[in-house]
């Protein structure tokens, strides 16, 4: 589903991503771990065609980035640590502006599908503004799924919630994942993404530096995995 | 739709060019219709600035016709400023604008949707700043050649701020930026609008005042199709 070959990424003299190879197969959940300054938000933002790479290729769904980005988008839903949500709009207008811009016929019906299965369906006509943080990122995920998207990066989702709001969007997640979708999730939080992801690779220094499947950590938990390649 | 599965009924096979550029633009004017937060800072500051040019001139009837196009395409160059600024700033400050990016559409339809809704903001602006003008002034500028030239004059404005903020609005220093980027591009149009406008206010003759419609016309079409081309590389990292 993702195929990313000797994937490059310089800004000016600085390079992020130094050749690295990262692949994906339909269905599975990655969790993409890594210090700060690894290069994980670069790497999500090149998936989700917002950068471009300086050199390598990268394969989604059959589609090439850059040359065919706009067909990638059809089938990626990306959410961030931010909303991507107009404040002085209601979730119900948020959600049909979203629909429109992906060309979504019929989005009435898909919109009340969304927002039931984010919890938000009885605040559809309220701004979202007046949303807590927690609310506004299961409408974010609502967004992000509107169009059915095959693959979905999730960069840093549980920045900024509470205890309440992460393991509510630990449900959403769940489910978002489970109607098998192919997800990215790049997170600080271990014990979240040992919880929820298939495999678990690790970003250090611009590549990938260790890569394991949930069984393939066998007794080792997720911690001592990433402690032992950040050290390696 | 069964839960469980991904199913293609709601995946988009391409989204319409002409939709997005709609969808954008009523997105736009529906948020500002419920915060008015960046017309009013706009009307604010053209009636402050018309309002001190009123008490500084003193002039005599004759003075003032000539002063006006001047007075008028300041108050609106920069009142047009803080909104191509603010526009720009809600999509950047909770990451809409990548949002819009990841929409499967060209991109030059989020141009054309925020250029539209610029567009719309600065008219809605220059609409009441010109009778309160008139009454201040004591001059008529309800005049169908005036009133082209303000149009042509605030689509070219747009066009360009609209791609320079979309540019500027991604440095830490946007506010200071975009003006200093964009007066310098803007400089052609704003010398034919004032020209032209000036011509139709001292009843100057159509031959005198075409040269100046056309360059506007001409600026309007180039920068246009210069955005087209360009802005999916601005907005992308």
């Amino acid at each position: 589903m993702i195929e990313v070959k000797k994937l490059v990424k310089r800004f000016g003299l600085k390079t992020v991503l130094r050749g690295l190879d990262f692949q994906v197969q339909p269905g599975e959940f990655v969790a993409l771990l890594g210090p700060n300054g690894a290069g994980k938000t670069t790497f999500l933002r090149i998936l989700a065609s917002l950068s471009r790479p300086s050199l390598g290729s990268v394969d989604i769904a059959g589609y090439s980035l850059p040359k065919q980005a706009a067909a990638v988008r059809a089938r990626l839903g990306v959410v961030s640590h931010l909303p991507l949500l107009y404040p002085d709009l209601t979730a119900e207008e948020n959600l049909t502006f979203y629909a429109r811009m992906y060309g979504i016929t019929q989005y009435e019906v898909r919109i009340t599908e969304v927002l039931e299965m984010v919890g938000l369906e009885q605040r559809r006509k309220d701004l979202v503004r007046t949303f807590s943080r927690g609310m506004q990122q299961r409408l974010a995920i609502g967004r992000a799924v509107l169009h059915d998207p095959d693959v979905m990066l999730f960069d840093e989702p549980y920045t900024g919630l509470d205890q309440d709001a992460s393991s509510m969007l630990d449900g959403v997640l769940q489910t978002v994942a489970g109607q098998g979708r192919t997800v990215v999730m790049t997170s600080h939080d271990l014990a979240r993404a040992e919880d929820l992801a298939t495999r678990f690779d690790i970003l250090s220094r611009g590549v990938i530096a260790a890569s394991s499947t949930r069984d393939g950590l066998g007794k080792n938990n997720l911690l001592t995995f990433y402690k032992q390649a950040l050290a390696g | 739709m069964a839960e469980g599965t991904i199913t293609a009924a709601h995946r988009p096979a391409k989204s319409s060019f002409w939709k997005a550029i709609a969808a954008v633009a009523w997105k736009d004017l529906a948020a500002e219709l419920r915060s008015r937060e960046l017309l009013s800072a706009m009307l604010v500051f053209s009636l402050l600035v018309i309002l001190i040019f009123n008490f500084a001139l003193e002039l005599d009837v004759a003075t003032r016709r000539s002063v006006t196009s001047g007075v008028l395409w300041t108050t609106f160059a920069f009142a047009g400023t803080l909104g191509l600024n603010r526009s720009m700033a809600i999509e950047k400050d909770r990451g809409c604008l990548d949002g819009l990016l990841l929409a499967p559409v060209d991109r030059s339809a989020i141009y054309f949707g925020k250029v539209i809704s610029n567009l719309a903001f600065m008219l809605i602006v220059e609409a009441i700043v010109l009778p309160i003008y008139s009454v201040l002034y004591n001059i008529n500028l309800f005049q169908p050649g005036l009133l082209l030239v303000i149009l042509l004059g605030s689509v070219g404005y747009t066009a360009v701020g609209t791609l320079l903020a979309s540019m500027a609005v991604q440095t830490r220093t946007r506010d200071v930026l975009l003006p200093i980027l964009l007066f310098p591009v803007v400089v052609p149009i704003l010398i034919a609008a004032v020209k032209a406008s000036g011509g139709y206010l001292t009843g100057a003759s159509m031959d005198e005042i075409l040269p100046w419609l056309n360059l506007l016309i001409a600026y309007d079409v180039i920068f246009t199709a210069i955005a087209f081309m360009v802005f999916d590389y601005v907005v992308e990292e």
